[in-house]
């Protein structure tokens, strides 16, 4: 059993349980990815390059900007290589482990969030009567459990067989089954979609967004706050959780993560697409947002559980808010842009 | 109908197989490793319940009232399933049952919050206030009391009694607590890891009258032979003590303020005497096989004079015990000059009830897991102890308290009841608490199966040594207390 333990630390694989032996060889298997030497050139010349503001400028495509100024989330690259974890999501021990374990703080975080503005009526479902929209849901990692406390929710995921595992994941459960729908679709054309739709609902429909480990996957984040917004009540939640853009997130969230620990599968992330929290909250606030609280999360690899951490240099929570269109005049948050259909013509 | 080698779960047996039954062979355990699964078919009309227990003994109907009262387990669907009768207990009768049991303080804090505790002290219950506990072979004793005898210590409950006022409790939680009497369970078919997705990932339990139900967590409650134990193949360590007890109704010779147990121990065995009323007082008394036989075939009043002699004679005391027994305790009365307590003998017994002498054999048991994948084992089918410490009903309540906050938990945070996350929290939590409570438990019973010398002057001073320490005595009666 001591032999054991020592051959899973070597093989980087960190899990409460022994897995089994296949699990371990197909970890190893190479993945599509960047390679070491180019994403510290991308780094070295992101940081020498003073950073931030020139990510603000979609205008100007630079050679080192990641992200791309196209108006849709989705990066191909991306869709491609969570494409062949489709089959993946619901093993416990596997690649998505932390992301399971991961459901310690996020959950009780949103509900928690949702519950000081929305106070629980029926003891057994504290989020009965929310609809909330998990964007990048995955295979339904977190839209199950917020399904269980009572909510519906809708799961939306540009991956097919993501959306197809997550579909088969909830057949099972009668409890779930009414509450719990999914849709293979991007944000955008989500948004959309309401847009055409129905007249008397009118677009905003969701109590809250759930996008948890998903922003630093997305190609267009102008565009994300901005349908968000769009299909988001006013005074509705938005709840974000990402890495931070930093030294240490560099050395931990991909040296260490990805290619020695293999905590998560090698070429997950881009350290290019990480954003700060200030970042972030300019982003959101710019598109109608008010940020109410960030918390740092630390991921403890030895014991595979996840904690709440003053520091948000690593992982981080968000929880931001969509300004309501009161007619009061002392706002502390204006926002230049309301959502409004108009609005998606002043992008450019 | 096929099955899969289920890697996993295999090594997990072998890995956390620490206490590995001395005849079980590593093959045994493999083979116990395969898992069967059932595809699709008529699956679908089964109900698929959030939680079933299988057994509706005192653990498992305890278990089945905390989950239904739990606040965050609302509008879950939970199943008892009883092969038995239902037991109604509209009055209570006038003879005493044989089987009872001793309610710790804890377990009755755990029964009063699911609303059970008035049920049975409405029909009925007794307090009891003191323990002494002696030896046959020397003087050495100790008494366990409350400060100033002001509090009760625990209490004897007929284990009747418990099950009819966990009962009336159920009736009045049918929203989200169904009862199935008479149900008895033929085959469990546990689901497969989560790897292979298109089967369901529920445990299915096919019942004897053709029913099937499905469930996201399976609690097994089905006593020290337990068939969901055995379906697992988990390992369990056990061994039979080679004693049986014979419990039975006693008839005091006259009526007292009748508040403390009594248990000396004999060569053969402990016999005890717990208090049931004023003038009643149950009888268990371990020792042989061969022994307890005799005992039953005894008329009553010959009967009635074993019980006397067990309690009073001084027969086995040699002249070497009886000097180093004084010894010991001028030498401990020296160090510590107040403490120590004067014997007392207990009642002596007239008669006993008509029809009441039974005996049941003796054993321990430890499963080496408590838990699996969807399953979760509480009560006797994780543990089993001997009497002497009064303690089996206890452990088992003290299960059912830790799952019950466990799951509420779980609940809370959305997850799905039968995830293993919080089964391990489980197992861990009561393992820590079970295991030295039933290795005290068997080492005395070991300890005090002999009278060697060496062995009965180490009780002795032991006995002696611990009965002037009222600290450690304290420590002693809180754990067992909880």
């Amino acid at each position: 059993m001591y032999s054991n333990k020592f051959g899973r630390l070597m093989l980087g694989l960190y899990s409460r349980k022994q897995s089994s032996v296949c699990g371990v060889v197909q970890s190893c298997a190479g993945r599509s990815s960047f390679s070491w030497t180019a994403v510290c050139k991308q780094r070295t010349l992101w940081l020498q390059g003073g950073g931030c503001l020139t990510r603000q400028q979609h205008a100007v495509p630079s050679p080192i900007s990641a992200r791309s100024a196209s108006h849709t989330t989705v990066d191909p690259d991306e869709v491609r290589r969570f494409q062949s974890l489709a089959g993946k999501w619901w093993d416990e021990q596997g690649e998505f482990a932390a992301l399971h374990a991961m459901n310690d703080l996020r959950v009780p975080f949103i509900r928690d969030n949702l519950l000081s503005v929305h106070t629980a009526r029926h003891p057994g479902k504290p989020l009965a009567g929310l609809r909330i929209l998990d964007v990048g849901c995955g295979g339904g990692l977190i839209t199950e459990p917020l399904g269980r406390l009572g909510a519906d929710v809708l799961g939306i995921d540009p991956v097919e067989d993501s959306i197809g595992t997550a579909k088969l994941h909830s057949s099972f459960d009668p409890d779930l089954q009414d509450r719990i729908s999914y849709q293979a679709c991007t944000l955008e054309e989500l948004s959309s979609e309401e847009e055409g739709g129905s007249e008397e609902q009118g677009v905003a429909q969701f109590d809250a967004i759930v996008a948890s480990e998903v922003v630093e996957h997305l190609a267009d984040l102008e565009t994300f706050a901005f349908c968000c917004s769009h299909v988001l009540k006013p005074g509705g939640s938005l709840f974000i959780t990402t890495i931070n853009k930093t030294n240490l997130s560099y050395a931990f969230g991909i040296v260490v993560a990805e290619q020695l620990l293999r905590i998560v599968p090698s070429g997950t992330h881009d350290w290019e697409k990480f954003i700060s929290p200030e970042e972030l909250e300019r982003l959101l606030e710019s598109n109608g947002f008010s940020v109410q609280s960030v918390e740092g999360m630390l991921y403890n690899p030895v014991s595979g559980a996840w904690s709440w951490t003053n520091s948000t240099a690593i992982n981080y929570a968000l929880h931001a808010v969509k300004v309501r269109e009161d007619p009061q005049p002392d706002q502390t948050k204006e926002s230049s842009s309301h959502a409004d259909h108009s609005a998606a013509d002043t992008h450019s | 109908m096929h099955k899969l080698t289920k890697a996993t779960l295999t090594l997990n047996g072998l890995g956390r197989c620490y206490n590995a039954e001395k005849h079980l062979s590593a093959v045994k355990i493999i083979s116990r490793g395969l898992v069967s699964a059932e595809r699709g078919g008529d699956s679908s009309k089964s109900e698929v319940y959030d939680v079933v227990i299988s057994g509706g003994g005192m653990v498992g109907s305890a278990m089945a009232c905390s989950l239904g009262m739990d606040p965050n387990l609302e509008g879950k669907k939970i199943l008892l399933l009883e092969a038995g009768n239902k037991k109604v207990m509209d009055k209570v009768p006038d003879m005493y049952s044989t089987r009872v049991s001793s309610i710790s303080p804890g377990s009755a804090t755990l029964l009063s919050g699911i609303g059970v505790w008035e049920n049975i002290t409405k029909m009925r219950c007794k307090p009891y206030k003191k323990m002494q506990v002696w030896d046959a072979c020397s003087d050495a004793l100790i008494t366990f009391d409350k400060e100033n005898l002001e509090e009760e210590m625990a209490y004897i409950v007929e284990n009747d009694v418990v099950v009819a006022a966990l009962t009336k409790q159920l009736g009045t939680l049918s929203d989200n607590v169904q009862v199935k009497y008479r149900s008895k369970v033929v085959k469990y078919t546990w689901p497969m890891p989560h790897e292979a997705a298109e089967s369901v990932p529920w445990v299915q339990v096919k019942l004897a009258n053709g029913e099937s139900v499905q469930t996201k967590l399976l609690i097994g409650a089905d006593g020290p032979n337990s068939m969901v134990r055995r379906e697992l193949g988990i390992p369990t360590v056990k061994w039979n003590y080679d004693q049986s007890a014979v419990v039975a109704v006693l008839h005091l010779s006259e009526p007292t303020e009748n508040n403390v147990a009594w248990q000396r121990f004999l060569p053969t065995g402990p016999i005890a005497m717990l208090p049931l009323s004023d003038t009643e007082s149950s009888l268990v008394w371990s020792t042989s096989h061969r022994l307890a036989e005799e005992l039953l075939d005894l008329d009553e009043e010959s009967f009635v004079d074993a019980i006397n002699s067990a309690f009073w004679s001084n027969e086995n005391q040699s002249e070497l015990i009886e000097t180093a027994g004084s010894v010991f305790r001028s030498a401990l009365s020296a160090i510590m000059p107040s403490a120590g307590s004067p014997r007392q003998l207990p009642p002596s017994v007239a008669g006993i009830g008509p029809k009441t002498r039974v005996m049941f054999p003796l054993g321990m048991g430890h499963a080496s897991e408590y838990i699996r994948h969807r399953v979760a084992l509480i009560g006797d089918a994780a543990h089993r102890v001997h009497p002497l410490a009064g303690q089996g009903a206890n452990l088992g309540f003290g299960d059912v308290a830790c799952l019950t906050q466990l799951l509420s938990q779980a609940a809370f945070n959305g997850k799905d009841l039968g995830a293993i996350q919080h089964l391990l929290e489980y197992e861990t939590d009561r393992q820590r608490h079970n295991l030295p409570m039933m290795a005290a438990i068997d080492l005395m019973k070991r300890l005090y199966s002999t009278n060697a010398a060496p062995a009965v002057l180490l009780r002795t001073f032991g006995l002696q040594a611990t009965n002037m320490l009222p600290a450690l005595k304290e420590q002693i009666m809180a754990f067992a207390g909880k």
